[in-house]
């Protein structure tokens, strides 16, 4: 009975020990503290605020010292479409665990959920965000770490819409884990540098999933991009990596998994295109190597429209699209090699795994539906398989040397 | 009528044809469905063959019937019978027994690999429901030429060359003008066209019903809103329907007139 009773003893008497522990700050409905903005205002640097379960009705909170913001499940600050809710201005803040709802919207300013003004090492974690006009909105700030937040939207068109998670001259942030959904851009980078994008899905948004700008040596990997209203776009940008990312379900006539514009020096390997109208569009992008990547039913599989040099595409698998490639020069200075192609008619007499004849992969009548589009109700016409079998015999209007020299008989893992 | 309808359809089926055309459809029905398991991608391989073996096949099966079965029909002709009633019978007979392979051929190897339980369903319908269309409309087209042709040859030439044009030289056309009238907005052009043409109609029918509707651009959109809506199924069928029946029509008009 003692032991039970000492148990006891122990168990309850650290809670209030740790309540007027110096350093926690609590907010509640009936704690000495009721007010999140409060709580900001009294905590002295590196204080942890501990935000518990119920609805606070505030807007425009400032966190100007090094703090720890935590939010119990259930605590939800409500900005009443007012304004911006949380900014952080100062080094070493964490954010974790709140929910944050009801962001001003507005056509003059950027209302956000969460701004990190000129910040550095800040945590943003478990944050949920819903109504919103922007999510996260991260500028020059740098060494950051946003993982895990799930934003959601219900943004209809881009005009009165905001991004979920921009980041705007940063650097060196790791966006990890994050669900974003229904908002204008998922995430959006502009002028930021070595950004880490990891594990995030990112889907249903109105414009794309993910948009770099001007943004240099970042990488995305293990994302999954669904059914968003462009895709992604990779624009101005240079030394980035694309891995292990999923693209699906971008439907639409002016719809594309990825677009690449004016882009050098990057790496795309081992992603997945499934079912997107163009998996790739490519403008004026040099020296990219293509590997292992799978496009899987696409439309048009890759849309290369002009001033594309040297890039390399090998072990891609392109299976059942409508169309692999569609090439609107007849100057080809791009290396196809070891690609597997599920069109390829050839045969591999001395069984080395690669095809014996080279595979053509541009048809003609890609050729003629970049001419006159309308003719894209011929598809798969007998008429259109016969003239596409003698383009690939002699080649008139297609390159000649766009050729895969050594296709694969079975598709690359 | 439903006496020679009869009769056509059990001669068709001693003389094997029907059993032929029958093993046909299932060979290659389980051949489609071994090599490739997804059900919806074996529809979009079928479609192809459907539009372009099943018109040839009932061109031809049209023709060589008619030919073969022309002292039968002198002697009926000699009978108490209407005229439009033997060659609707004999035109039922053979684009019946035609169609009966066709939907059992194909529909016993998909209903085998679990047809009933996967979404593809509606689309195989159509498929089937076109393809059923197809044999009815070129089987007329057929009788209506080898009525109009006495010599064999010319008959069998003229018939091969309708298919022909229908299959290929009409989709050339088609493409020469998209490409010469290029500067001018060509959607209703297009819509029209390849509604003139059944085999053509039956393609965009399938294709939009494939979801590959979002490929074909603009001129898609105005496909997907006039082809994906019930009105358009229905003005679609409807245009089907009359490609039956005007050649039948003529055919018996022909028939009617014709001396034997």
């Amino acid at each position: 009975m003692k032991a039970v009773w000492l148990l006891i003893l122990f168990w309850v008497l650290p809670v209030p020990a740790l309540a007027s522990t110096p350093g926690q700050i609590e907010v509640c409905a009936n704690c000495p503290v009721t007010e999140v903005g409060d709580a900001l205002k009294q905590a002295r640097p590196f204080d942890t605020v501990v935000v518990r379960q119920g609805v606070y009705r505030e807007y425009d909170l400032v966190i100007d010292k090094p703090l720890v913001l935590m939010g119990d499940a259930g605590a939800v600050i409500d900005g009443e479409r007012k304004g911006e809710i949380l900014r952080v201005v100062s080094d070493s803040v964490s954010v974790l665990g709140l929910s944050l709802r009801n962001v001003g919207k507005s056509y003059t300013a950027d209302y956000a959920a969460l701004r990190v003004v000129k910040s550095k090492y800040f945590h943003l974690e478990g944050l949920l965000m819903e109504q919103l006009f922007f999510g996260i909105y991260l500028e020059k700030s740098s060494h950051g770490v946003v993982c895990d937040n799930i934003i959601s939207g219900d943004a209809e068109e881009e005009f009165n819409s905001g991004n979920g998670i921009q980041l705007w001259y940063c650097r060196d942030i790791q966006v990890s884990g994050n669900r974003v959904s229904r908002v204008r851009d998922g995430i959006y980078l502009e002028f930021s540098d070595r950004i880490r994008i990891a594990n995030n899905i990112s889907s249903d948004n109105v414009r794309y999933g993910l948009h770099f700008m001007f943004s240099n040596n970042d990488s995305y990997t293990d994302n999954i991009f669904e059914a968003n209203g462009a895709g992604v776009a990779v624009m101005f940008s240079k030394e980035i990596e694309m891995k292990r990312n999923t693209f699906r379900r971008n439907w639409g006539t002016a719809s594309f998994g990825l677009l690449l514009k004016e882009i050098n020096d990057a790496v795309i390997s081992q992603n997945r295109f499934e079912a997107n109208t163009v998996g790739i569009s490519i403008e004026g992008s040099n020296r990219i190597a293509y590997l292992g990547n799978t496009f899987q039913g696409n439309g048009w599989a890759l849309k290369v429209r002009g001033a594309c040099y040297t890039n390399t595409f090998s072990n891609n698998n392109f299976l059942h699209n409508s169309f692999d490639i569609s090439y609107n020069s007849k100057v080809n200075d791009n290396l196809f090699e070891k690609n597997y192609w599920s069109t390829y008619s050839g045969y591999d007499l001395d069984r080395d795994g690669f095809g014996d004849v080279p595979h053509r992969p541009v048809k003609l009548f890609s050729y003629i539906v970049n001419r006159t589009p309308e003719t894209i109700v011929l598809l798969r016409s007998l008429f259109m398989d016969l003239i596409d079998y003698s383009e690939r015999v002699s080649p008139v209007f297609t390159p000649d040397n766009l050729m895969d020299p050594s296709p694969l008989m079975h598709p690359s893992s | 009528m439903f006496k020679i309808l009869k009769y056509s359809f059990y001669d068709l089926l001693r003389s094997r044809w029907s059993y032929v055309y029958l093993g046909f459809y299932l060979l290659l029905g389980f051949v489609l469905l071994f090599l490739n398991q997804d059900l919806s991608k074996a529809v979009i391989t079928l479609m192809n063959v459907i539009i372009v073996l099943v018109p040839l096949i009932a061109t031809i099966l049209g023709v060589m019937y008619f030919y073969n079965s022309r002292e039968f029909t002198t002697l009926l002709l000699a009978q108490p019978l209407r005229r439009s009633r033997i060659f609707l019978g004999q035109y039922l007979g053979v684009a019946g027994s035609l169609s009966l392979s066709l939907v059992l051929g194909l529909g016993l190897p998909f209903a085998l690999y679990g047809l009933f339980r996967s979404g593809a369903i509606w689309d195989f319908s159509l498929l089937l429901l076109t393809g059923v269309f197809l044999n009815l409309i070129f089987t007329a087209l057929a009788f209506l030429v080898a009525l109009a042709n006495d010599n064999r040859i010319k008959g069998f030439g003229y018939a091969v060359l309708l298919w022909l044009f229908l299959a290929v030289i009409y989709d050339g056309l088609f493409l020469l003008s998209l490409i010469l009238l290029e500067e001018y907005p060509l959607d209703t052009f297009a819509l029209g066209a390849s509604l003139l043409n059944p085999i053509d109609l039956s393609r965009t029918l399938i294709l939009l019903k494939l979801d590959i509707s979002a490929l074909l651009g603009y001129t898609g959109a105005v496909f997907k809103s006039f082809f994906g809506t019930s009105l358009g199924l229905v003005i679609s069928l409807g245009v089907l329907l009359l490609w039956t029946v005007l050649p039948t029509g003529l055919m018996l008009r022909k028939a009617r007139s014709k001396d034997f």
